[in-house]
């Protein structure tokens, strides 16, 4: 017990004498979590849109101007003609084209109904499904208008059948983004930067030749890996406490949730990546490999997360494969924790699995230390 | 005995690194091993210090079988590997403390046995390791695998890239130190430091060649040494090796050490031959042969 705890003296003192490592721990908390949450943003603003107007009328202004005073797009130009729009688009001047036909104006009177054409630049698929929703909700509105102005009172009795949804969001009442991403984010901060420092650690005295020196010495095995990893646990639990505190003060998350699971819960999660730093380590000789190795995994399992791109999108087979990736259950977690408030009972299915990975991770690190050492 | 070895044997993927080792180092004994790069000396030593399984064979230090009970070895010897391999980060102090708090002592308790090292480092405590030179450094390392008063002392080519001066001082360094008792195996690719120790072991291409006192070794040379010179050296040593009765030449510093296949060598006839060869500047007399000779000899 008392050797462990020269262990970790030790390893306190040459964390906080790495030049590497401190601005690590301490600056890219604060660039991430800072940076990341406003610029990691799925609002599509600044659309820019153009138009064909082929009828020039009342009618056509007014959906023009409809546009124009919604705060998403962004008007450019009145293109005379298909072509010139066309290849604006293929220059990439342009998003979207609405082409409004000749006699849009007389054609809506005299039949109440007519076809509007519109292009959308989809080779951001996302993008152009949002932008498709807002184009719909902006003629949905402009629909309304002009049904009033254009009612007759024998259409009385039809147009009185109107269902409307009034939605209420739930959890982030405002749909503001960074209520989403904030934890998310938090998340991916603790992850990196327990793995790569945890994996590159024990494979540096690997190569700086200290662990023949400590392998002669009576210290055991288990001695000398808690003494490793603990720092990093502290660490990662440090870096917790900090972007939760960054989350509240500046960017006003809610945390609704109780704190205690959290931690508790994040606690179980350090020791699941501490297991695949020191797996990692095992297996490699120099920390230039742990990391290339490190950060192989790091990109799988973050795009894999759920943390950008909702997992329920993602094909069956690599919604499997998502199972078993620790980062997904750490966002599912803070997510529902802190925006949600749920209870250890809620969260259950995430923690037990969680402590899974725990027992297999760092059963399997040790087992390899042993064996390749 | 203070180290005892029999048979030992160990192979890397397609490298017989160690062949038949076996050889023993009686207590309070200076035993070096002398070989080249490459010989197996690293890897003998990391059998011996519990490192490394050996195939087969089998050894104790201090009488603790290097398998069963390596964990009591462990406790009991001071190893210092050949590349420098403290805490870089750490300062002088804090390695030392740490090395001797993991073996569960303190740098007072066995301050003696480092006294003499330890005040030439003392200056320099709360510098970091990685910054002091490599002589400071190497006095380090000895202090860390004395600070627990080990039985037996291994040191991995202790004076590999230190300067002549240094090497010296701590070949004095070890003299003392045998004097308290402790055994030590002591490898190096230097073949005049050899003659310091007690017994020495030539080992090469993982194969002991010969044991014995250094002055021993020198007395199985049966060979006269000549040093030869001229004002071409690279043609000297073509013309010495196309020469007929020649039983060795190799160079020697700057001249070139050469022996007959006959038991009487007649200077002038060899002087002639090397004149007709074009040489000039000749100069041809005998000299002691050193433990390099004697290794070359072995080694042929």
């Amino acid at each position: 017990m008392k050797i462990l705890g020269f262990i970790i003296q030790k390893e306190f003192k040459q964390i906080f004498r790495n030049k590497g490592m401190l601005p690590i721990i301490f600056i890219m908390p604060f660039i991430q979590l800072i940076i990341l949450s406003n610029a990691a943003t799925f609002d599509i603003k600044n659309i820019k849109f153009s138009y064909i107007d082929n009828d020039h009328t009342s009618f056509s202004r007014a959906l023009i101007n409809k546009f124009e005073a919604s705060k998403y797009f962004h008007v450019l130009t009145d293109f005379p003609s298909e072509q010139l729009a066309n290849s604006a688009m293929l220059n990439g001047d342009v998003d979207i084209i609405l082409e409004i036909p000749n006699h849009f104006e007389r054609d809506l009177q005299k039949e109440k109904h007519i076809n509007l054409r519109v292009t959308i630049n989809a080779i951001d698929g996302a993008a152009a499904g949002v932008e498709s929703v807002y184009i719909n909700q902006i003629i949905k509105s402009y629909n309304k208008d002009i049904g009033l102005k254009l009612m007759q009172p024998n259409d009385l009795q039809i147009t009185a059948l109107n269902i409307e949804t009034i939605p209420s969001f739930w959890y982030n009442k405002t749909l503001n983004y960074k209520t989403f991403m904030v934890p998310g984010i938090l998340v991916l901060l603790v992850t990196m930067i327990t793995l790569f420092l945890s994996g590159m650690n024990i494979v540096r005295e690997k190569e700086i030749g200290t662990l023949e020196q400590i392998n002669v010495t009576p210290i055991k095995k288990s001695q000398f890996i808690i003494g490793k990893l603990f720092p990093f646990w502290v660490i990662g639990l440090g870096l917790l406490s900090i972007g939760l505190l960054i989350a509240k003060v500046l960017f006003d998350v809610p945390i609704i949730g109780n704190l205690a699971l959290m931690y508790l819960y994040t606690s179980i999660y350090i020791l699941v990546i501490l297991g695949i730093g020191l797996f990692i380590s095992n297996f490699t000789e120099t920390q230039q490999q742990a990391m290339f190795i490190s950060w192989f995994f790091m990109v799988i399992f973050i795009l894999m997360s759920g943390l950008f791109t909702p997992i329920e999108s993602m094909p069956k087979w690599a919604q499997m494969i998502t199972e078993f990736n620790p980062i997904k259950y750490f966002v599912q977690v803070m997510r529902m924790v802190m925006l949600k408030g749920s209870g250890i009972n809620d969260i259950l299915p995430q923690l037990s699995k969680t402590i899974l990975f725990a027992f297999i991770m760092n059963g399997l690190a040790i087992w390899s230390y042993k064996k390749t050492n | 005995m203070s180290i005892s070895v029999n048979k030992i044997n160990k192979s890397y993927k397609n490298v017989q690194a160690l062949k038949d080792i076996s050889f023993d180092v009686k207590p309070g004994e200076l035993f070096g091993i002398i070989g080249p790069d490459g010989a197996g000396k690293t890897t003998l030593f990391r059998v011996l210090t519990t490192l490394l399984i050996p195939d087969s064979g089998n050894a104790t230090v201090s009488n603790f079988d290097i398998i069963t009970d390596f964990k009591s070895i462990r406790n009991s010897v001071g190893y210092m590997p050949g590349k420098f391999s403290l805490y870089q980060d750490l300062t002088v102090e804090e390695n030392l403390n740490f090395f001797a708090n993991i073996f569960k002592t303190s740098i007072q308790e066995n301050y003696d046995l480092i006294k003499d090292i330890y005040v030439q480092i003392e200056p320099f405590k709360n510098r970091r390791a990685g910054k002091l030179s490599g002589g400071m450094k190497q006095k380090l390392a000895l202090c860390c695998a004395l600070i627990h008063k080990p039985t037996v002392l291994f040191l991995d080519e202790p004076t590999t890239g230190v300067d002549p001066v240094s090497r010296k001082e701590f070949w004095n360094m070890l003299k003392r130190l045998q004097l308290t008792g402790l055994t030590i195996l002591v490898s190096t690719p230097y073949m005049d430091e050899a003659a310091l120790c007690d017994r020495i072991a030539f080992i090469q291409n993982g194969s002991i060649l010969e044991i014995d006192t250094p002055n021993a070794i020198l007395n199985h040379f049966s060979k006269k040494i000549y040093n030869i010179s001229a004002d071409n050296m690279y043609q000297l040593i073509e013309s010495l090796k196309a020469y007929e009765h020649t039983y060795s030449a190799y160079p020697f510093g700057e001249c070139i050490h050469y022996s007959d296949k006959r038991t009487d060598l007649k200077i002038n006839e060899l002087y002639e031959f090397l004149k007709l060869k074009g040489l000039d500047h000749i100069i041809i007399d005998q000299t002691k042969p050193s433990i390099e000779d004697t290794f070359m000899a072995l080694a042929n």
